[in-house]
């Protein structure tokens, strides 16, 4: 559902703001600061409970390894599968279909709407048998996960480039499909596809529902099961998982940001990004 | 004609991959939600299991949990987006505030439900800092891993997803109408009550809905704090997975499938028709 507020957002600019306003900095700092507290102590706690120790003792865990691997096989299946299918797609139906824009855009929000949960009962059902003894049909299905997210995220890309003159200064040239896809294109959707890309990837290693209840050991179902056996240790392994996404996260904010003052292009934020998957 | 067909064909792996991944699986469950599993008969007994007894309980429940870290968090959500907004624009309070909580509420799941272990589970740090101060929050009736402990974790996902989500709707009052207003003689109680209320209100509603529906089919968190002890849908239909059925009851996790797709089908329609009536006053 996040998807569909980010494109509510994505077209609006901001209204002119009053300049003057009654100063209440009190209660706003009471409230801000109270919000602060009960966001840090978990993580304060989180860190204690851990302990330093920890950190050094998680990737020599049995299984570690091996969970890990997965979940980043996995995160480079659904990165290749999703972006081949979507960068095509999006810019082909900019190009051609413009009419069909709204209607991709409501098929790619059906993943939002259907919980992971269900979905996988429906996948496992139907799933022919050698692909339900591989991982890999994990990757196969976080595709249909990651598809609202890529779309959205290049969509916006798109809207921010005047792709028809691109494409026609291109071809009077001389300039052939590829040449214009490689050569124009995909560099002016950078910002677009690092944000497709960031997000896929954060999506697939902190997916839950789905690989456990398709019994694989990506990471997140590690930690849980781990969990048995050492309590500090899967709490470090949390923190861990948390702290990479967030780099990833900001790592979209910053770099999207500057590029998108540099080029006048849309601009990539944190609400733009915000992503519902691993908790659904 | 042949040439609109020919210019179709390049969407068709995009709509094959669709097909298979999303359209037959979700299809397959609905179907199974109205089959005898073992003659693949045609019966309303799953859907008559699924609204009954421990499933209609797990849907009152994972709604009561719904409406709880919707509401609680709407309020709490709108509050701080307010102290957002009235700070300046391009204030670091501001910046700051803006971004820490698009990285809070990208935070769920396995990880978060750790990090609550860690500080209110029965060995976790603030359960020794309130027990220290003799305040023990388990003889006092909480408990992380209940309802009411879920409920708390769910907030501190839900609490920033709905500041960045009720935002805009802030910073679509338009300053002129406050500026009216006074001009009018209103005072800040009467502005709320006859204009900025009033304006918010669909946006509120929208962003409520919205909540809902992240509670309803969240799934990991709940799982990881609990093992799936608590009776949620999710977690039911989860066990259907984990072989946990009676006999002939196979395909009562698809009618809970179902009956979850279309509730939050329902949500997603109340949502755009709201949409639609919080833009009638920006354009």
């Amino acid at each position: 559902m996040a998807a569909i507020i980010s494109d509510e957002l994505a077209g609006e600019t901001a209204p002119p703001r009053p300049r003057r306003r009654r100063s209440v900095p009190v209660w706003r700092w009471v409230i801000l600061l109270l919000t602060g507290v009960y966001f840090l102590i978990p993580l304060y706690a989180a860190l204690r409970f851990a302990g330093i120790a920890s950190f050094g003792d998680v990737v020599h865990q049995t299984g570690f390894s091996d969970a890990l691997i997965l979940s980043l096989k996995l995160a480079v299946i659904t990165t290749v599968l999703t972006l081949a299918l979507m960068v095509p797609t999006t810019i082909y139906v900019h190009l051609r279909l413009p009419r069909l824009r709204r209607l991709l855009e409501s098929i790619t929000i059906l993943p939002v709407v259907i919980p992971p949960v269900v979905l996988i009962v429906g996948v496992l059902e139907v799933a022919p048998g050698y692909l339900k003894s591989t991982p890999y049909l994990l990757g196969l299905v976080y595709v249909i996960l990651a598809m609202p997210f890529a779309y959205r995220s290049l969509d916006a890309g798109l809207r921010a480039l005047e792709l028809r003159t691109l494409v026609d200064a291109a071809s009077s040239l001389g300039a052939g499909w590829l040449i214009t896809l490689w050569r124009v294109i995909l560099p002016n959707l950078r910002t677009a596809l690092l944000s497709a890309t960031v997000l896929t990837v954060a999506l697939v290693l902190g997916e839950f529902t789905m690989a456990s209840l398709d019994l694989y050991q990506t990471f997140p179902v590690w930690i849980v099961a781990f969990d048995q056996t050492s309590g500090p240790v899967s709490t470090a392994a949390s923190l861990l998982a948390l702290f990479v996404t967030w780099l990833f996260l900001l790592l979209i904010v910053t770099v999207g940001s500057r590029r998108a003052r540099r080029t006048g292009g849309a601009q990539v934020d944190l609400i733009s990004v915000t992503r519902r998957d691993t908790v659904w | 004609m042949l040439r609109r067909a020919w210019t179709l064909a390049g969407i068709v792996p995009f709509a094959v991959y669709v097909l298979l991944g999303l359209g037959i699986p979700t299809a397959a469950t609905a179907v199974g939600a109205f089959q005898n599993p073992d003659t693949g008969q045609f019966t309303l007994s799953n859907i008559h299991t699924a609204t009954h007894g421990i499933y209609l309980h797990g849907f009152l429940i994972t709604a009561e949990l719904s409406v709880i870290t919707s509401v609680v968090p709407g309020i709490c959500g709108m509050l701080i987006g307010y102290a957002i907004y009235t700070a300046r624009r391009g204030a670091i309070l501001r910046r700051v505030a803006i971004t820490a909580s698009g990285v809070f509420a990208n935070f769920g799941g396995v990880p978060l439900a750790f990090l609550f272990i860690a500080t209110l589970g029965t060995t976790g740090i603030a359960t020794h800092w309130l027990t220290a101060i003799g305040f023990n929050p388990y003889d006092n009736g909480f408990n992380l891993y209940d309802l009411g402990g879920v409920a708390l974790v769910y907030m501190y996902f839900q609490i920033p997803l709905m500041v960045l989500i009720i935002l805009p709707a802030f910073e679509g009052l338009r300053p002129a109408w406050r500026e009216a207003a006074q001009n009018m003689g209103a005072g800040t109680w009467q502005y709320w009550r006859r204009i900025g209320g009033p304006v918010l209100m669909p946006s509120f509603l929208g962003c409520l809905l919205l909540l809902f529906g992240s509670a309803f089919s969240a799934y990991a968190t709940a799982e990881a704090l609990t093992s799936g002890t608590i009776p949620l849908t999710a977690i039911q239909i989860g066990s259907f997975l984990n072989g946990n059925v009676l006999a002939g009851q196979q395909n009562v996790g698809k009618a809970l499938g179902l009956g979850m797709v279309l509730i939050i089908a329902v949500l997603m329609v109340l949502y755009t028709l709201l949409q639609r009536r919080a833009a009638r006053w920006r354009q």
